[in-house]
């Protein structure tokens, strides 16, 4: 087996894939990539299936050496990645060489770069996924962020190599925006009529506490005017809640699976993969939809994602 | 004779993709069951597109593939299902025990509950212990069970601001429940003890010590204890 030996770490670079579904009876949230679009897209770039296992770089990225060689792709942001001494864009296929080092920086776009590699990063599944869930310690590598030292394997493989970029008109597509499309939230009439003019009027900016369980924002003072106070209840992926402080924070991938703050609105699923290249600092705004065009862009979305035009060869 | 169920469901939007079901406004053992018997009944009846379930005290929340169906298609299907949820039986409930060591470092939010209600620590972990208690649902992160039937003469509001770390298996109040800690999280619940089990266990068909609708009692323990059933 190929292996990766992580000579830096990065920042925060957990493994991640799709997250593993179904087990909100016992608490489990579906955790995978923060940008599962990126990682899907990566994927697809060397030759595997989308949902197979990946490197999430958080911000700064790390060092690995590929004693092996390996095909690999990078997606999301930029993170200024070079190949011993070359440069190497994002969302294109690259053969590595034996011995050839992967060294990636600070980065020059959004909060995450995915490092796919043929074969998928090889870890044993927990409840049917790759995923790291932080904050319990459960699945991916050691139930942890990676650190100096690790040796990772790399799933087998023997594809040929493929040149293969996102098409433009993908990737333009899905670059960032900084406005998120919503849906009513269960709790919007909680919220007086001045509060949630003020939600959608407001620049919110992204807070220094935000991780892959929520995003804080802080902008307008969101105040409920019903004063009674909600029985704990479900919570979906994107749901927007707000704390009696005022302050909203957005439900992420490794939510809560339930509850105790109103929901005012829900980020919508199309949007939910711009949410995990949101850096701390950014600004950015709400814009409500109904349920009926929430669900046609993401229709249109999946649509574009899954024609075979999507990835170039 | 009561109104039939679907009258008395009320489904809401959450998101895109996802729907509540609310069984009742308040929480009640009776409003609690019917969130056991929808579990079961979507257990034993599947619907496609549903991809996850969020079960709490009077709702169940429902992760379905917005590409696969619309809420109305979903709602059409559940109420379909639940027209017959009254008829399912539900299993006995499994009795368990959770020793617990209750104060000193093991506890240290015990003293300050104690003078909240003018009690000493002893009494608080004497009503703690005393009271049979129901897993209305786990949520929060895996393993954490909420726990219904604490004495209302020690049900205590939450630390005002949240501890960035808690012991696993710390035993906590939050208002009127209780509950056990299973991993090293933040959480604003005041801590009266400690258990030594594994709450959640991960190498385990089981992963859960705890599953919805079990009854459950803490046991009083001595440090000595703790320290021989941890390393046990």
């Amino acid at each position: 087996m190929s292996s990766i030996l992580v000579e830096s770490p990065g920042l925060l670079t957990p493994v991640q894939d799709l997250g593993r579904l179904g087990f909100g009876t016992i608490g489990v949230s579906p955790s995978g990539a923060a940008d599962p679009v990126s990682l899907r897209l990566g994927n697809r770039l060397v030759g595997n299936d989308e949902g197979t296992a990946a490197l999430e770089m958080t911000l700064i990225g790390g060092a690995f050496a590929l004693p092996d060689g390996a095909i690999m792709a990078l997606t999301g942001s930029d993170f200024g990645a070079q190949l011993d001494d070359f440069d190497i864009a994002v969302g294109t296929s690259v053969e590595v060489r034996p011995g050839q080092t992967l060294r990636l920086g600070p980065t020059r776009s959004g909060a995450r770069c995915y490092l796919c590699v043929q074969g998928g990063i090889a870890v044993p599944p927990f409840l049917g996924s790759a995923s790291t869930h932080l904050l319990s310690g459960l699945g991916g590598f050691e139930g942890r962020a990676l650190r100096k030292g690790d040796v990772l394997q790399i799933g087998l493989t023997n594809v040929p190599f493929r040149r293969r970029t996102i098409a433009p008109r993908v990737a333009e597509s899905l670059s960032e925006r900084k406005v998120f499309r919503v849906t009513r939230g269960p709790q919007a009439d909680w919220f007086d009529e001045s509060s949630s003019r003020a939600f959608l009027m407001a620049t919110f900016r992204v807070g220094e506490q935000s991780n892959r369980m929520g995003i804080r924002v802080e902008g307008a003072q969101i105040a409920q005017s019903k004063k009674a106070s909600m029985i704990t209840e479900g919570v979906s992926l994107g749901a927007i809640q707000v704390p009696p402080g005022g302050s909203p924070i957005i439900l992420f991938v490794e939510q809560q699976t339930t509850g105790g703050y109103p929901k005012i609105a829900n980020v919508i699923s199309a949007d939910l993969h711009r949410l995990g290249q949101l850096r701390p600092r950014d600004e950015i705004r709400f814009e409500l939809v109904t349920f009926e065009t929430a669900r046609a862009i993401l229709i249109q979305q999946e649509g574009m994602l899954a024609s075979p035009e999507s990835i170039l060869e | 004779m009561s109104a039939s169920i679907t009258d008395e469901v009320r489904f809401q939007p959450a998101s895109d993709q996802s729907l509540l079901v609310y069984f009742g406004e308040r929480i009640s053992l009776e409003t609690h069951e019917r969130v056991r018997k929808f579990l079961r009944l979507l257990e034993s009846e599947p619907i496609i597109g549903v991809r996850n379930l969020h079960p709490a005290y009077c709702s169940v929340l429902l992760d379905f593939d917005a590409l696969k169906m619309t809420h109305d298609e979903l709602q059409h299907a559940l109420t379909a299902r639940l027209a017959r949820i009254d008829e399912l039986p539900l299993p006995e409930p499994r009795q368990l025990e959770i020793p617990t060591c209750y104060g000193g470092e093991f506890g240290p939010d015990l003293d300050d509950v104690a003078s909240l209600h003018g009690l000493t620590p002893d009494e608080v972990a004497e009503l703690h212990a005393s009271a049979a208690y129901v897993v209305y649902f786990l949520g929060f992160v895996p393993g954490f069970a909420y726990l219904g039937g604490l004495p209302k003469a020690i049900a205590t509001p939450r630390l005002a601001s949240p501890r960035r770390n808690t012991p696993p298996g710390s035993v906590g109040i939050a208002n009127d429940q209780t509950g056990v800690y299973p991993f090293d999280t933040p959480g604003g619940w005041r801590l009266i003890g400690r258990t030594p089990i594994a709450m959640f266990r991960p190498d385990r068909s089981d992963m859960s010590f705890l599953s919805i609708g079990d009854r459950v009692r803490f046991t009083p323990i001595s440090p000595e204890r703790f320290a021989a059933l941890k390393s046990a």
